[in-house]
C-alpha cells in the first residue's frame, strides 16, 4: 500500500509536465488554431537556455527560471511573425507541417552541435536533498515541480478564462473582424498567445533540466505522449488539458507499478478508447 | 536457334562469366557500411564517431596507398530491427558492400546477423551487448569486438558480490540486450553465492525512471543492477541520486557505462561508480595518439568511446587479413577464416585473437569514476582499479553454445 502512495505521487509529478506542455498546445491551438508540432524543439530550447545561462552568464535556475521562458517565447513570436501567420485560415494541417518541420530543423541543429546523450544541470542549492514522507523519501526538488507548474497552470487558466484580456482574445478566435472594428490589434495578440504559449513550454524544459538530461531529442520523446493528452482532454481545452495532464501522469505511475511493460503504451490506449466514445475529448465542445 | 549457335551462346556466357569471377576475385575494391544509431540515445556511444573511425583505420592500413580503392558509407538503422535488416539488404544486394561494422542495440545486431550470413558478407559487431552474437546464435560471417554481456557480467558482477554485495534487484531495458544482460548477470551472481530479489523491465528509451527506483529502493536489494545503456543509464544514476538511493546504502551497479555517459552524468552524480570497459582513452601513449587525431575530428571534440575504439580496431584487422590474401575475394566466409587464423594486434586493444565462434579475446579493465577534485580535463574521468586478462573475462569455448564449435 505504501508503494501505492508513492507511485501516485511519482505520477502527480510527470503530470505536471504534462500538464504545462499540453496548457501550453490548448492555449495554441485553442486562440490561433495551429496543432503546435514544434512544443517539443521549444520546451528543449528552454533547458538548453537554462544551461547556457548558467555556463555562459553564471546565472543561475532562479534567473533561468524567468529569463529562459521569455528568450525562447520572443523566439517564438519571431516564428509566428515570419513564418505561421502566412497559414492563417488554412487546414490544420499545413500549420502541422510547417511546425513539425520546424522541430526536426531546431532539434538537427542542436544535435550537430551537443550529440544526443546530453549535458548535466544541477539541481538549484535550496532545492537540494529530500524528506521521508514515511511512504517514500520525495526529493523536495520534485515537490517544487508539483507546486511550481500547479501555480502557473491555474494561473494560465485565470488568465485566459477570467481577465478581460482573455476575454479580448477568446472573442477574437471566434470573429476577428469584429474584434478589430473596436480597436483591438488582432495579430499582435496573436503573436503574444503564441509567445505565451512557447513560454509556458521553454518553462517546462527548465523545470524539467535537472531532473532528465539536458539533451536535444528531450522534446522529441515527450511530445507525442503531450499530443495524447491534448487529444483525450479536449482539443483547445484549457481546464480539460490541465486535468487530464496530471491525471494522466497519475495513471501511467499506476502502470510503471502493475505492469511497466505497458507504461509507454497505455496513455496511448486510453486516447483510442476516448477518441471511439466521445470523439470531442473529454472536456471538448463539438465543433 | 541451330544446335551450334547454342553451344557458341552457351560457351560465350562461359566464357564471359569465367572472366568476371576471375576479375571480381583478383580486385582490390572494398566496400564499407557503417550501421548504427545516429541520431537516437546510442548514437553518441558510436553512430558518427564510429564513421569517423572506420575512415581512420582504413587511412591507417595503409592500403589505399598501394592500390586499394576503399569506400565507407553509412546508414541509420533507427534502433529499429527491421530498418537494420533492410538497410542490410540493400547495402549487400545493390551497393554491393562487402562488410558491415558496429551496429549498435544488440536487438538490431541479432537481426543485421541473420542477413550478413545469408548475404555471406562479413560483420564485425562493435556496438552490440547481447552474448548470443558468438553463442547460441553465432555465426562463421561474424567477428564480435569489444565487449558482451558476459564480460560485463563476469568483470562487475563477479567483482561487486564478492566486496559483499549479495543481493540484487535488476532495473533492465526491455529488449534483447536488458535481458541477455540480466541473464547473465543473475548466473554470475547465483555462482558466487548471491540472491536475485526481484527485477523490473523498463521501456527502452525512458526518461523517467523515479517509478522503477521506488521498486527498488523498497526491494531493499544491496545492489541494484542496471541492465541498461546510454541514455537510459545516464538518467536512472542521475534520478537515482536524487531519490537518496546511494546515500540510503544501496549500491548502483552500472553493468554498462560508456565515456560519453560519464560526461552526461557528470563526475558530481558519477563519482564512485565502478564498472567495466576494454577501452579508454587516457591508458598509454598509443591509445592518447589515437584519441587527439580523432577527437580533432568531432564536432564536439569527445575522445572515442570503446566502441569507436571497437570499430576502428575491427577494420584494421579485417584489412591485414585482405592484404594477406592479396586481394578482396567477396567471399564472407574466406574472409572471417582468414581474420580468426591471424592473432590480433592494434594500439588500442592490443594483442588478442578471434576464437572459432567469433568472439574477439583482449583484456577487460574494472574502471572507477573520479571524483570532480581528481579530474584535470573535460575528459578525465576513469581511475584504472583492475585488469582481467581476455582468457577469463569472454565466455569460455568449452561454456560456447555456438553450433560452430561442433565441427
Amino acid at each position: 500500500m505504501q508503494a501505492l502512495y508513492a507511485q501516485l505521487l511519482v505520477g502527480l509529478i510527470n503530470g505536471s509536465f504534462y500538464a504545462l506542455l499540453s496548457l501550453g498546445l490548448a492555449v495554441i491551438f485553442g486562440m490561433l488554431n495551429i496543432i503546435n508540432f514544434a512544443h517539443g524543439a521549444l520546451y528543449m530550447m528552454g533547458a538548453f537556455c537554462a544551461y547556457f545561462l548558467l555556463e555562459l552568464a553564471g546565472i543561475g535556475y532562479w534567473g533561468a527560471l524567468i529569463i529562459a521562458p521569455i528568450v525562447v517565447g520572443i523566439f517564438g513570436m519571431f516564428l509566428e511573425r515570419t513564418l505561421l501567420k502566412w497559414l492563417t485560415g488554412l487546414d490544420h494541417l499545413y500549420g502541422l507541417l510547417l511546425t513539425f518541420g520546424i522541430a526536426l530543423i531546431v532539434q538537427g541543429v542542436f544535435q550537430n552541435y551537443f550529440g544526443s546523450s546530453g549535458l548535466p544541470y544541477a539541481i538549484p542549492d535550496q532545492l537540494k536533498g529530500g524528506m521521508n514522507l514515511g511512504f517514500m523519501f520525495l526529493p523536495i526538488y520534485r515537490g517544487w515541480v508539483v507546486v511550481f507548474s500547479l501555480v502557473i497552470c491555474l494561473a494560465t487558466w485565470y488568465l485566459i478564462e477570467r481577465t478581460r484580456l482573455g476575454a479580448y482574445l477568446r472573442a477574437a478566435t471566434e470573429n476577428p473582424t469584429l474584434v478589430r472594428a473596436f480597436g483591438i490589434n488582432v495579430p499582435r495578440m496573436i503573436t503574444l498567445t503564441y509567445g505565451l504559449g512557447v513560454g509556458l513550454a521553454a518553462l517546462a524544459g527548465v523545470l524539467s533540466a535537472p531532473i532528465n538530461q539536458v539533451r536535444p531529442l528531450m522534446g522529441a520523446d515527450l511530445i507525442i505522449v503531450v499530443f495524447a493528452v491534448v487529444v483525450i482532454g479536449g482539443m483547445g481545452s484549457i481546464m480539460g488539458s490541465i486535468i487530464t495532464g496530471f491525471a494522466l501522469g497519475v495513471i501511467e505511475g499506476l502502470t510503471k507499478y502493475f505492469y511497466p511493460e505497458a507504461s509507454n503504451t497505455v496513455v496511448f490506449v486510453l486516447m483510442v478508447l476516448v477518441l471511439l466514445v466521445k470523439p470531442t475529448g473529454l472536456t471538448g465542445r463539438a465543433a | 536457334m541451330k544446335p551450334k549457335s547454342i553451344v557458341s551462346l552457351l560457351l560465350g556466357t562461359a566464357l564471359t562469366l569465367a572472366l568476371a569471377g576471375a576479375a571480381s576475385a583478383d580486385d582490390k575494391v572494398v566496400k564499407i557500411g557503417s550501421l548504427s544509431d545516429q541520431s537516437g540515445l546510442y548514437a553518441d556511444l558510436s553512430g558518427p564517431g564510429s564513421t569517423v573511425a572506420a575512415q581512420m583505420a582504413v587511412e591507417d592500413s595503409g592500403l589505399t596507398g598501394k592500390g586499394w580503392k576503399i569506400d565507407i558509407i553509412s546508414g541509420d538503422h533507427q534502433n529499429k530491427p527491421d530498418i537494420g535488416t533492410s538497410i542490410a539488404r540493400q547495402w549487400f544486394d545493390v551497393d554491393k558492400v562487402d562488410i558491415i561494422v558496429d551496429v549498435p542495440n544488440s536487438g538490431v545486431a541479432l537481426a543485421v546477423n541473420n542477413v550478413v550470413k545469408e548475404k555471406n558478407g562479413v560483420y564485425i559487431n562493435s556496438g552490440a551487448a547481447t552474448s548470443d552474437l558468438t553463442n547460441a546464435q553465432c555465426s562463421p560471417n561474424t567477428v564480435h569486438w569489444t565487449y558482451d554481456t558476459y564480460m560485463l557480467a563476469h568483470a562487475t558482477g563477479q567483482a561487486l558480490v564478492k566486496a559483499g554485495g549479495d543481493t540484487w534487484f535488476f532495473l533492465t531495458a526491455d529488449y534483447a540486450f536488458g535481458q541477455a544482460l540480466e541473464r547473465d548477470t543473475t548466473a554470475v551472481v547465483l555462482a558466487n553465492g548471491g540472491k536475485v530479489v526481484g527485477s523490473v523491465k523498463h521501456p527502452l528509451n525512458t526518461s523517467d525512471f523515479s517509478s522503477f527506483l521506488l521498486q527498488a529502493q523498497s526491494s531493499k536489494a544491496k545492489i541494484i543492477g542496471l541492465a541498461n545503456a546510454g541514455g537510459d543509464t545516464t538518467n536512472t544514476i542521475k534520478q537515482a541520486a536524487e531519490f537518496g538511493i546511494v546515500k540510503g546504502g544501496q549500491k548502483l551497479a552500472a553493468l554498462l557505462l560508456f565515456l560519453t555517459d560519464v560526461k552526461a552524468i557528470g563526475l558530481e552524480t558519477a563519482q564512485g561508480l565502478n564498472f567495466t570497459e576494454t577501452f579508454y582513452w587516457d591508458m598509454n601513449d598509443q591509445t592518447r595518439a589515437f584519441s587527439k587525431r580523432f577527437s580533432e575530428r568531432m564536432k564536439n571534440g569527445a575522445p572515442p568511446t570503446m566502441v569507436q575504439a571497437g570499430v576502428y580496431a575491427g577494420i584494421l584487422h579485417y584489412l591485414k587479413a585482405l592484404e594477406a590474401l592479396g586481394g578482396n575475394p567477396h567471399d564472407g566466409l574466406k574472409v572471417v577464416d582468414k581474420m580468426k587464423s591471424m592473432p590480433t594486434d592494434d594500439p588500442l586493444f592490443g594483442k588478442g585473437a578471434i576464437q572459432p565462434n567469433g568472439r574477439t579475446i583482449h583484456n577487460a579493465y574494472l574502471f572507477e569514476v573520479k571524483k570532480p577534485s581528481e579530474s584535470k580535463g573535460p575528459w578525465d574521468f576513469y581511475k584504472l582499479v583492475g585488469t582481467v586478462p581476455g582468457e577469463e573475462a569472454f565466455t569460455p569455448l568449452s561454456e560456447s553454445k555456438c553450433p560452430l564449435l561442433k565441427k
